[in-house]
């Protein structure tokens, strides 16, 4: 663009001008906004499917809560083998040699064991058994515990999560304490006591949340509701309601190859983070638009503002 | 005073400037361009009007607090407001954005003025987002548990956790809300002291070009 | 609630074209989106009579 063209089109407008109330525009917009939108609530209200509550979970599908509680013990749960920010279990995901989640540390510690299982148990009365196995696995060393938990799990992914059918092994309390919790669970004070840790006000859920997602229960709700990432659910909403339909790039990226195969390395394995880099790059560029040539001379090759201006072009006669 | 020393005051510099740049003829006007002709220019007042009852809904849920609205029919009605204008307000914000994008809107030294409305944009999402996942429902639950790998996976969930309420519903209602208040306002200012952007071939026949 | 909260409440209906699928609710958003662009550019806007303009 010439300098010339810069000035003209920075310059105060000179040309002819034609009356334009802003202020009554506004309210206007704000009436008319405010009535279109109290009519959508009156018709259709908003999605609220139900929380998800351990309880639920537990009552519904009891053997998939007891095999996550065992893999929560054992360390084999998604949540145990995270990495950071939760725990030094794995290296986590990366951007080639970028670590930025391990960098960044542990921020929020989480003990699958002690945080999911154990604490949350001590903070109820529970039956002689279940108190006694308690008492067995504190006084245990770590590799005892270990050793008997890795077994039980191993023993019950063999058995398909059926515990009657898991044959007799060296578990030591791990059967008693996932079978406690469960009880726990059922009875509805697993919720609360996961949240509290034990303490009086507590707002971050992330407990809650990372034991919730490392069973298959919750999974599946998602998946019946069409809200798993890998088919467009970033977009998607409960029930029929629009979702967030802006979300449809960021969503685009983990449908297509390399990102939808989580067994490519190393983008497909790290999808989340490179789509974040990916979508990050693609937000500077929309900030940026009218310094990347090319794009920012698009409105001047297809001439929609010909449309726009129509009315002034044709009394112009340009 | 003198005029040498109120030349170096901040203060009279700041009122001057403002007084050149954004005089209230300029923020109040009651006359637009003759091009400013096209239903497509209600788009950036009806993105502010969604904005307005956004506002207006949320600050009645903040008052009531996240689950008031699973057992309020009241609540769930403010609940419903809050949730179309949100949807509306993204709908006329893109459309708004492909409109200034084909229009070329940047022209004539308003670079900023399309930074600060992407800027809104991309802020809005944020906002949003956090928004959703403080639903206290099951698809909060869900959008924090997804979420929470997008964000950890380059580090930003050591500081920004999805699956911490309290920090979300904080930023969700105070921090992220300030930071679009702000950013809206500087481009509203931006908008009426660089005026509407003329159209594409408006100088073409004082530059002396050949349409 | 909705007088419509029931239907609201449904499973949703998706649309599938291979990899890409939508929902017919966000399909319609989209949809509106491109319908008032493009109303926004082609309905005539009013008050736009040329007595009216001032120089």
């Amino acid at each position: 663009m010439s300098d010339r063209r810069t000035e003209l089109e920075s310059a105060p407008w000179s040309g002819r001008v034609r009356r334009y109330d802003l202020i009554k525009e506004g309210v206007a917009a704000v009436v008319i906004v405010a009535i279109v939108v109290a009519a959508l609530s009156t018709l259709f209200g908003s999605p609220d499917d139900k929380q998800v509550t351990f309880k639920q979970w537990a009552v519904a599908a009891p053997a998939d809560f007891y095999a996550t509680a065992v893999q929560e013990l054992a360390g084999t749960s998604g949540t145990a083998g995270y990495g950071a920010p939760y725990n030094h279990a794995s290296d986590g995901v990366n951007l080639g040699p970028l670590y930025l989640a391990k960098w960044l540390g542990v921020t929020h510690p989480v003990d699958t064991v002690n945080d999911f299982v154990i604490t949350p148990l001590t903070t109820v009365a529970n039956a002689a058994p279940v108190a006694d196995a308690l008492k067995q696995w504190q006084g245990s060393d770590a590799k005892t515990q270990s050793t008997w938990a890795t077994n039980y799990d191993t023993a019950l992914t063999k058995a398909n999560q059926d515990a009657s059918k898991v044959s007799a092994g060296n578990y030591g309390p791990v059967p008693a304490l996932a079978g406690g919790l469960l009880t726990m669970a059922q009875a509805g004070s697993l919720d609360g006591a996961l949240l509290s840790q034990g303490n009086y006000f507590q707002s971050d859920n992330t407990k809650q949340t990372l034991f919730l997602g490392d069973g298959s229960y919750f999974n599946d709700q998602s998946t019946a509701s069409n809200l798993q990432g890998s088919t467009w659910g970033m977009m998607n909403e409960t029930g029929r309601y629009p979702g967030q339909a802006w979300l449809w790039l960021y969503s685009f990226w983990y449908q297509i190859p390399p990102f939808n195969n989580g067994d490519n390395h190393p983008f497909g394995a790290n999808a989340d983070a490179w789509i974040m880099l990916i979508m990050g790059a693609l937000s500077i560029g929309l900030i940026c638009m009218p310094l990347i040539p090319g794009v920012r001379s698009l409105p001047y090759k297809i001439k929609i503002h010909r449309l726009i201006w129509k009315n002034y072009y044709q009394e112009e006669n340009l | 005073m003198s005029a040498d020393i109120e030349k170096e005051m901040w203060t009279s510099k700041l009122r001057k400037g403002w007084q050149k740049n954004l005089p209230i003829e300029k923020l109040l006007p009651d006359t637009q361009p003759a091009y400013v002709a096209s239903w497509i220019y209600l788009f950036g007042v009806a993105t502010l009007a969604a904005l307005g009852v956004i506002v207006a809904s949320g600050l009645v849920l903040s008052f009531e607090g996240a689950s008031w609205y699973h057992y309020s029919s009241v609540g769930h009605f403010v609940n419903s407001m809050h949730f179309w204008s949100v949807q509306f307000f993204f709908i006329f914000m893109v459309v708004h954005l492909w409109g200034k994008f084909w229009m070329a809107a940047w022209r004539g030294r308003r670079l900023l003025t399309w930074i600060t409305g992407a800027l809104a944009f991309v802020g809005s999402i944020a906002t949003a987002f956090t928004g959703y996942l403080i639903q206290t429902n099951f698809d909060s639950q869900w959008i924090s548990y997804e979420a929470k790998d997008g964000f950890n996976s380059v580090g930003i969930g050591s500081r920004f956790n999805v699956t911490n309420f309290g920090q979300m519903i904080l930023l969700h209602v105070a921090f992220l809300p300030v930071i679009i208040g702000v950013i809206t306002l500087i481009h509203v200012l931006l908008v009426r002291a660089k005026g509407v952007v003329p159209p594409i071939d408006a100088f073409n026949n004082e530059l002396g070009e050949r349409k | 609630m909705g007088i419509f909260h029931h239907f609201m409440n449904l499973k949703a209906v998706y649309i599938h074209w291979g990899w890409f699928q939508i929902s017919i609710t966000n399909l319609l958003v989209i949809l509106f989106m491109l319908v008032l662009f493009g109303l926004a550019l082609v309905l005539p806007f009013p008050g736009n009579k040329k007595g009216k303009d001032q120089k």
